[in-house]
């Protein structure tokens, strides 16, 4: 037998039309994917520096590198924004996976610049006294060693850093950008899990504290992964009813506007159990990751025990690709069942705002109260996504902005009141702060009365935008609900003033790190957009309101 | 473009605030000098809009508008009608006073930290809430007016948590408790009502699709913009709210005492004579002209809530302990006057209410400042711990009985003259309510006299006996509110004549016409 006959038992020989052809190469858009691709390209070289630059210039090359990346993506969104992609040349690239259009640019924007604010404050260097005469940041010297153990010790001593704290952060943000802007289900689930990770490491490498923040990443692990799990499986059933995970082939199917029906699609798209149940389960956990009611749970534990600029940089940035992806999923693939989504939102929301600022009265913790204070925040988001209007979702847009920089403003604050014991978080050793430091009180009263939503902050610009938007889509009494739990927020904000302001400073209170410029430039930068999106929003409302509208 | 006055009025102590905050700690008096002439210098800008007005002109005068957020359709729309010209004045007019009778009550106890400037930032906040004060007075758009609405509670509220009186009966640490508790009564009441207030806001601009406020109302007016009656009853409930917890009305005063018995004489004349009257400013140009038919509804209710303030107010500050809790109680018994004489709808009425707005203003300043004075030289509120005074001190306890005869609306004092026509309003349209409004009066009598008695008159106290008389910085202060008094007492036409066609057409937006007199209905 002759080599080729034997070859022939198993193999063909290939025909004019070979196989292999047929398969189209994948029609990349690198251009439009860039912001995204130049952070994980980024973020690969932050590992590739921690494996070969030597221990002594990391902490410089990551920051670096770092900084120049996300300024570097950050320019590639204003220059799509700049040719149109918000906006006329708005569409969905990279084979139908990741929509480029007004809510994923201007979603990346604020993500990207939120990085970079993140950033600076993981930076910070000059807060914690000394070690060994080495300046130490916020992170563990070596995340391995047990908590108090002699291996810790020598870490410490060695003067050992956590710099792989730069690639995880870029990691993160590179899920983020994508979870706003993916257009189908197993996209989102993908930049999901790519922005979740890091977030669970992050949150364990607290510095001070260790077992109180492993003990919050643990949490924050087990219920996103059981969040994680509900998603997925919330994904498959919405697979199973409309044979497709693409996000505008299931909004046919729901609209019933759907052609070239194969039988086992006309088979399933009937059930409305699959649909229902599905989405139920994808809403489910894109609510675990924007800390609403009933979901919220682990947002106090989390926020109090990672790493504060950790907290600071989770508290905004992921609200905003979640609250994005929150929308796009209910605006582009559910818009059909509105009818069935609305009433819920309404009560998620409703309980949320309740929740979140009823709880936050008695927190005595000044991380604690941040979280429920975020909590109450994301029931003023809801209500402005309840508005299924395109209003709805520029009020949206232009609240995830302002809120995030508030926060991260805010969290850098908390970063600088110290004692012996690292952050003075309670709030009892807040107490005469202003008499102390007015400088610093001040600025952290901006905060809070942004976040009461005063006149004249962004925090009011941005409450009026989503109520009005709810009210105009006809959910008035979500706005007397709103306004309500408002007053109800405003009380314990005034409280930490009244502690700052008004309150005899005790002899044994902590002081005020005087930070390096990188976390001035976060609280200053905090700051200046809180006030300038409070006096004169028109820019950003309008840039909003050109972004808020998606492709399908 | 013309000269941007009403703009300028409003920015020139905003500026001053800042400049104000930005003086070095050490240079304390630099700061008090400054905000004195900042003062002034708005006072002059003011009486500008004062001579520039004409009061047989066009409704709304010197307006300035343009575009702020187009988004929500939110102009910066300025413009000032009769009642607002005589309000801006007021508050012009009392601001150096009240800057002067404040001299030293934020002088540092001890030099504390470096950084920590009480002196610039009271007399920084005094002057942000006059700012703000003014461009409440001149917004004509509702979003505006919102804005500086209820941002104006921040530095109220630190200006009433922040500074005190010096002695206190417990200790410095129970005062600086209760000073707390003060503020935090007043912010939660008002941030409640302007909450409520802008969800009324938001469904206002559902509605009408802008916040111009002669937009709205002339669209109104022509019937172009339709509202359906428990629409328009909502938004007005959502508005009156705001503005009868500023005000105060009765049941929502309660802050009001708390918030002037801890404060100090000037903020605590700071908030009823200048910051409440927005409360009552706005119910005139907010409520009535946006909401006409509603205001009509809830009049009856309105009336009562009026003239329980009135009689429960008084009868309250005849039981008080506290002189500053007295004169609490008696301004929220004049407040009832004053929206008494709104919603009575007819011209003598809301002349009045006008008019009472601001000589309550400059009579409760001459009262509050003299007892002010008077607190700071024995160390007690108690009207207990005085007695013979007048024996001691005789021009303070003079100035004192004219602040108080001003208050229980002696006839030749200006007072008399806008409870009169108040009075005279509310009888015209609801005799048995002016009836028993004037109870309000027999029982100021009786508050104020007692409290001059039980202080001024009688054997000389131990404590008291050593008690100088006013200094020239008071003398300064006081003299010319109660020359300011005597003339409007005598003379009111200046005002009367500024008010009147502004109240004309404020009626005609809710379409009422005075009632004939009875002798004309009789022919």
């Amino acid at each position: 037998m002759s080599a080729s006959a034997v070859h022939s038992l198993w193999t063909t020989a290939a025909t004019a039309a070979d196989p292999i052809t047929k398969i189209d190469a994948p029609k990349i858009e690198y251009g439009q994917l860039s912001p995204t691709l130049i952070v994980v390209g980024a973020a690969i070289i932050g590992v590739l520096i921690e494996a070969f630059v030597p221990r002594k210039s990391r902490y410089v090359a990551q920051v670096f590198m770092s900084a120049v990346a996300l300024c570097a993506a950050f320019a590639a969104v204003v220059a799509l924004a700049a040719d149109g992609y918000g906006t006329t040349k708005a569409h969905i690239a990279a084979m139908g996976a990741i929509a480029v259009d007004g809510p994923s640019l201007f979603l990346q924007g604020t993500i990207l610049l939120a990085g970079l604010v993140g950033l600076f404050t993981f930076a910070e260097r000059r807060l914690d006294p000394e070690a060994h005469g080495n300046r130490v940041d916020s992170f563990a010297a070596q995340a391995a060693s047990v908590p108090g153990s002699d291996s810790e010790k020598a870490a410490v001593k060695a003067g050992f850093t956590t710099t792989e704290v730069f690639p995880l952060l870029l990691f993160a943000i590179s899920g983020m950008l994508v979870f706003p802007s993916a257009n189908d289900l197993l996209t989102l689930f993908v930049a999901l899990e790519v922005f979740s990770l890091p977030l669970y490491l992050l949150c364990a490498l607290a510095r001070r504290k260790r077992l109180m923040s492993q003990e919050a990443a643990v949490k924050y692990f087990l219920l996103g992964a059981f969040a994680s799990a509900f998603t997925l499986f919330g994904i498959a059933l919405l697979y199973g009813y409309a044979g497709s995970v693409s996000y505008a082939r299931i909004a046919q199917v729901v609209d019933g506007t759907v052609t070239n029906v194969d039988p086992a699609l006309a088979d399933t798209m009937g059930n409305d159990a699959l649909l229902l149940v599905g989405g139920a389960m994808i809403v489910m956990g894109l609510l675990f990751k924007v800390g609403a009611v009933p979901f919220h749970m682990w947002t106090p534990d989390v926020y109090q025990g990672a790493p504060t600029p950790v907290t600071g940089f989770m508290a905004s940035a992921t609200k905003v690709a979640a609250f994005g992806a929150l929308l796009r999923l209910l605006y582009v693939v559910l818009p059909g069942l509105r009818w069935d989504w609305r009433p819920v939102m309404w009560a998620v929301a409703i309980i949320t705002m309740l929740g979140g600022a009823i709880v936050a009265i008695t927190q005595t913790d000044i991380k604690r109260l941040l979280a429920y204070s975020s909590i109450a925040h994301a029931g003023f988001i809801l209500a402005g996504v309840i508005a299924t209007s395109k209003d709805g979702v520029s009020s949206v847009l232009f609240y995830l902005a302002a809120y995030s920089f508030v926060t991260l403003g805010a969290f850098a604050v908390v970063t600088l009141v110290r004692d012996a014991g690292g952050e003075a978080t309670h709030l009892s050793k807040w107490a005469g702060l202003g008499r102390r430091s007015p400088l610093v009180a001040a600025v952290f009263a901006v905060f809070l009365l942004a976040f009461a939503g005063i006149p004249l902050t962004s925090g009011f610009a941005g409450k009026f935008a989503v109520f009005k938007a709810a009210a105009e889509g006809g959910a008035a009494p979500l706005v007397v609900i709103g306004v309500i739990s408002s007053a109800v927020a405003a009380f314990f904000y005034i409280r930490v003033i009244v502690l700052m302001f008004f309150s005899e400073p005790r002899p044994e209170g902590p002081t005020v790190a005087v930070p390096s410029p990188l976390t001035m430039t976060a609280i200053g930068l905090g700051v200046v957009v809180t006030l300038v999106l409070g006096v004169a929003p028109q820019y950003f409302l309008d840039l909003a309101n050109q972004a808020g509208v998606f492709v399908r | 473009m013309s000269f941007p006055l009403l703009t300028a009025t409003a920015v020139l102590p905003a500026i001053g605030a800042i400049a104000t905050a930005a003086v070095p700690a050490a240079r304390r008096t630099a700061a008090k000098w400054l905000a004195l002439l900042v003062s002034l210098a708005t006072l002059a800008l003011a009486i500008t809009i004062l001579v520039r007005f004409d009061p047989d002109g066009s409704r709304y005068q010197l307006t300035e508008s343009h575009s702020w957020i187009a988004y929500f359709g939110v102009r910066y729309e300025l413009g000032v009608d009769g009642i607002a010209v005589a309000l801006i004045a007021l508050t012009a007019l009392l601001m150096p006073f009240i800057i002067l009778a404040g001299w030293h009550d934020a002088d540092p106890l001890e030099t504390g930290s470096r950084r920590w400037r009480p002196t610039q930032g009271f007399f920084a906040l005094i002057l942000a809430v006059e700012a703000m004060v003014i461009i409440s007075f001149e917004a004509t758009d509702v979003f505006l007016f919102y804005i500086f609405f209820e941002a104006m509670l921040i530095p109220m509220y630190f200006l009433i948590g922040g500074f005190g009186d010096r002695a206190h009966e417990h200790g410095e640490e129970a005062a600086s408790t209760q000073r707390s508790y003060a503020a935090v009564k007043f912010l939660l009441y008002n941030l409640i009502g302007g909450l409520i207030m802008l969800a009324a806001v938001i469904g206002l601009y559902v509605v009408a699709g802008n916040f111009s406020l002669q937009e709205i109302a002339q669209a109104r007016a022509n019937g172009s913009l339709h509202m359906a009656t428990s629409t328009e009853r909502w938004l007005f409930l959502g508005f009156f709210f705001a503005f009868a917890v500023k005000a105060p009305l009765w049941p929502l005063h309660t802050w009001l005492p708390n918030a002037m018995q801890e404060s100090t004489a000037p903020v605590a004349v700071l908030i009823t004579a200048v910051v409440d009257k927005v409360g009552t400013f706005a119910m005139l140009r907010f409520c009535l002209q946006l909401f006409p038919e509603a205001s009509k509804w809830a009049t009856p209710v309105i009336l009562v809530l009026a003239l329980i303030s009135i009689v429960y107010g008084a009868l309250l500050a005849v039981g008080q302990r506290d002189i500053k809790r007295l004169v609490a109680y008696a301004s929220i018994s004049h407040f009832g006057f004053i929206i008494l004489g709104i919603f009575a709808m007819t011209s003598q009425g809301q002349s009045g209410a006008t008019l009472y707005m601001v000589n309550h203003g400059i009579s409760t300043a001459a009262l509050m400042l003299v007892a002010g004075f008077l607190i700071s030289r024995r160390g007690s509120r108690l009207i207990g711990d005085y007695g013979g005074v007048q024996k001691v001190a005789p021009v303070l306890a003079g100035t004192f009985l004219i602040g108080g005869l001003a208050t229980l609306s002696l006839p030749g004092l200006a007072p008399f003259v806008s409870e009169f026509l108040v009075l005279v309003g509310t009888f015209t349209r609801y005799p048995a309510v002016g009836i028993i409004a004037t109870f309000g009066i027999v029982l100021a009598a009786l508050y104020t006299l007692v409290l001059y008695q039980r202080t001024m008159t009688g054997p000389v106290k131990k404590e008291v006996s050593a008690m100088p008389d006013l200094r020239v910085r008071e003398l300064v202060v006081v003299a010319p509110l109660i020359v300011l008094l005597v003339f409007l007492g005598v003379y009111p036409k200046p005002v009367t004549d500024i008010v009147n066609p502004a109240v004309k057409s404020t009626l005609s937006d809710v379409h009422k016409k005075d009632p004939k007199p009875p002798v004309e209905a009789a022919k």
